[in-house]
């Protein structure tokens, strides 16, 4: 596998930095970073935000495990627990996923599409501060904010703060406000940096690169900026919506005056369903790029590839209120929201077969991206069949709110995202940084996450299919739910023990990894033929290509793809 | 690096791409639609369900001189735009005036509508659900002309100034996109709150 490294020829070991560079103080560094409006470092600095709240979230999660380990434990107040679960589920979604996938589009897009930076470069450091902005704003709530129960502190409503909860009688002080504008702040953000990205694709691309000859990474992260433009709207209407009934006396969701709180349960989830995709999607592409490149094949069902993506955009915009059988719709509603849920596995079925496809024939290596991208394939698939299963309305009257639930939408976000966002910066973490990752703390880091993971994550279905609900704060002893919960809380500590290698070997390879050259993995997009890290204008000169994979053509100019393409 | 410069060839670049100034004003304005979208649902969703009075009907009358003002603004906007592209800079500002008149009267006569409502009819955003949902919804649409209103203001003083030539027609453009854009959601708010909600 790491003779891969070399092959090609064109691996070229970084110019030492210039003496003027060297004479730079930490202060002219950080000031370099404030005011920078480089794609790049944008992007980087995107990661490394989602990363640090991924590690704090991580953390409150800890917390709510060891509380629910055992019946009857007190080691935190039911106050805080229900703070710490607000603020998980809050931080996962908006302060790390968003992040994560927005720094990966900024860095990636335009250095794949031959660009030297997005369309609006002050705008996207805009959307950077702004998100930044939002994520403080959400963790001040923890000094400025009083919740519910009047005790100080985060907000307590959960992550999708219900109405009438979040209403000014029931939730007393101030932590559900900043709850509402530390996300409403970061949705701009967010809205400002899908704008960016679409109009960096339409109309920036490099000579030659047709819509169709674009790489699946920016395609999806296409397909992922327009479904942010369409669902983060709605939050931003609904929150702005709660603020007036905060604020100024309104009665949107207030019930005593004629308000629907279900009227907030829909708008909720016209956001949140589709959120899913959004986040999805860009791990899709990670895959569809990290498979290929692993299996040295081209990728299979290219043009089905991208079909199935629109396909998933177009439908997930209409399975939302799949959140809300238990609230009680008609059957015609049930049926609807049935039907179009089960549609959406579908494409991601062909796409589960297409990196399958890819796979089939291949000669596989089994790198640390390539291993956490295997993870992925198969956790999705086992995400997705319950799934399915939670999207039979009877199923999901059952099982609504219970740990069976907690445990599918856990095997989405982390069984599916979190590993390919490790995939995604093994891999790329060489081209930022122009060091690669040690492969050696790589695999330990995989094995104990993914061992953390099953025990965590498999067991959590079944106190759930015993009627564990979601979100209770202790529970009695002799349910059949001790020792299940023992063993999800046991989990907890392999992935600790995983992450805290990861960023171990973070540190280390920063410093002392192998240097990677232009392309480590011998690849065939064009980030690698650039320098890494590379220049701060991207290209010396703006490629031209011919095919889908620009760098095999370079690589074998006597069988380039353009011919078969 | 030699790998990448191989490829380097100096065809002249055929395909058409599009301005980009257009695009991201287009996503803004879609995104912008998706938000009016959710005022517009919760507006329709609670006609008729307010527990108190008063109702649409026995206070609302129609904003006819606001909403003639308000669309021909979109017309004088287009005017302004062609004298700028056709390079007549005077005339340009006359017509970019024009459309600022018309656009600050629409604002007056919304404020005017609000006074009468709220000293007159007793109706305010905490009154019943239709306070909550025609204030929001009118003073979303109200916000946009506002902020439609200062950019238009910058781009008159500018002109003042003398620096908008011709060669700012594209970023002219751009902002009339999104004037045009405030315009056409008052045809769906005037349609929804004067027309159905009445």
């Amino acid at each position: 596998m790491n003779g891969a490294i070399d092959i090609g020829g064109i691996s070229e070991v970084l110019p030492p930095a210039s003496s003027a560079e060297s004479e730079k103080t930490v202060l002219d560094h950080i000031h370099s970073w404030l005011v920078t409006v480089d794609h790049k470092k944008l992007g980087l600095m995107y990661i490394m935000y989602g990363l640090v709240f991924f590690v704090i979230a991580g953390l409150e999660a800890t917390a709510i495990r060891i509380q629910i380990a055992w019946p009857n434990l007190h080691i935190i107040s039911p106050q805080a627990f229900n703070q710490l679960f607000t603020m998980h589920g809050t931080t996962m979604v908006f302060l790390v996923g968003m992040p994560l996938i927005f720094g990966f589009g900024n860095y990636l897009v335009p250095l794949m599409i031959g660009a030297r930076d997005l369309a609006f470069p002050r705008l996207n450091a805009f959307g950077l501060w702004l998100s930044v902005f939002g994520g403080l704003l959400l963790y001040f709530s923890l000094i400025g904010g009083e919740g519910m129960t009047g005790a100080g502190g985060a907000p307590d409503v959960g992550w999708f703060a219900y109405a009438p909860l979040t209403g000014k009688a029931f939730s007393k002080g101030h932590s559900t406000d900043y709850w509402t504008l530390g996300i409403m702040v970061g949705g701009f953000g967010s809205i400002a940096t899908a704008s960016n990205l679409i109009t960096t694709i339409l109309c920036m691309r490099c000579r030659g690169m047709t819509l169709l000859k674009m790489p699946l990474v920016s395609w999806l992260n296409l397909i992922m900026s327009g479904m942010v433009l369409i669902v983060v709207s709605p939050l931003t209407a609904a929150q702005i919506m709660l603020l007036l009934d905060r604020f100024a006396g309104s009665h949107f969701f207030d019930t005593q005056a004629g308000g629907s709180a279900v009227l907030w349960m829909h708008f909720f989830w016209i956001f949140g369903h589709p959120e899913v995709y959004v986040l999805m999607i860009p791990a899709f592409a990670w895959a569809s790029e990290i498979i290929p490149v692993f299996s040295r094949k081209a990728i299979f069902g290219y043009p089905v590839m991208v079909g199935a993506t629109c396909a998933i955009g177009f439908v997930s915009l209409s399975v939302w209120a799949h959140h809300m059988f238990t609230v009680g719709m008609t059957s015609t509603g049930n049926t609807f929201f049935v039907a179009s849920t089960m549609m959406v596995g579908v494409p991601t079925g062909i796409k589960i077969f297409n990196w399958l496809g890819t796979m089939w024939g291949g000669k596989l290596r089994f790198a640390t991206p390539m291993l956490f991208s295997i993870a992925f394939l198969f956790q999705f698939l086992i995400a997705g069949l319950t799934g399915i299963m939670l999207a039979a309305a009877p199923w999901d009257w059952q099982l609504n709110d219970s740990y069976f639930l907690v445990a599918h939408f856990h095997y989405v976000l982390v069984g599916a995202l979190v590993f390919m966002i490790f995939a995604a910066v093994y891999y790329w973490f060489p081209k930022a940084s122009g060091r690669l990752l040690s492969e050696r703390l790589g695999k330990w880091h995989f094995w104990l996450f993914l061992i953390g993971f099953h025990v965590t994550f498999d067991t959590m279905h079944l106190p759930g299919l015993l009627g564990m609900p979601r979100r209770i704060y202790t529970f009695e002893a002799g349910r059949g739910w001790a020792l299940l919960n023992l063993i999800c809380t046991i989990g907890v500590a392999f992935q600790i023990a995983a992450t805290l290698i990861f960023v171990f070997n973070v540190l280390l390879s920063l410093r002392k990894g192998k240097p990677a050259g232009n392309d480590p993995w011998d690849a065939w997009t064009l980030e690698w033929s650039t320098s890494s890290p590379p220049p701060e204008y991207n290209f010396p000169e703006i490629p031209t290509v011919k095919s889908r994979r620009p760098l095999w053509d370079i690589k074998h100019p006597t069988d380039p793809d353009w011919k078969y393409e | 690096m030699n790998a990448t410069t191989a490829t380097i060839s100096f065809e002249p670049k055929t395909t058409w791409t599009p301005s980009k100034g257009v695009v991201g004003m287009t996503c803004l304005i879609i995104a912008e639609s998706a938000i009016f979208m959710i005022f517009v649902v919760a507006y329709l969703f609670y006609l008729g369900k307010s527990l108190s009075g008063p109702t649409p009907q026995q206070v609302l009358e129609l904003p006819i001189l606001n909403t003639i003002c308000l669309l021909s603004s979109s017309v004088t906007i287009t005017f302004a735009l062609r004298a700028l592209r056709g390079g007549e800079t005077k005339r340009f500002s006359y017509w970019w005036l024009a459309t600022i008149a018309l656009g600050a009267y629409f604002l007056f006569g919304t404020g005017y509508e609000w006074h009468r409502l709220i000293y007159e009819k007793g109706l305010s955003i905490k009154t019943n659900l239709f306070g909550t949902t025609f204030y929001s919804l009118v003073g979303l649409h109200a916000s946009h002309v506002v902020i439609g209103l200062v950019a238009l203001l910058i781009v008159m003083a500018f002109a003042i100034g003398g620096s908008i030539k011709k060669a700012h027609a594209e970023r002219v453009h751009v902002l009339a996109l999104y004037w045009h854009f405030v315009d056409t959601v008052w045809i769906v708010v005037f349609t929804v709150v004067y027309i159905i909600g009445r």
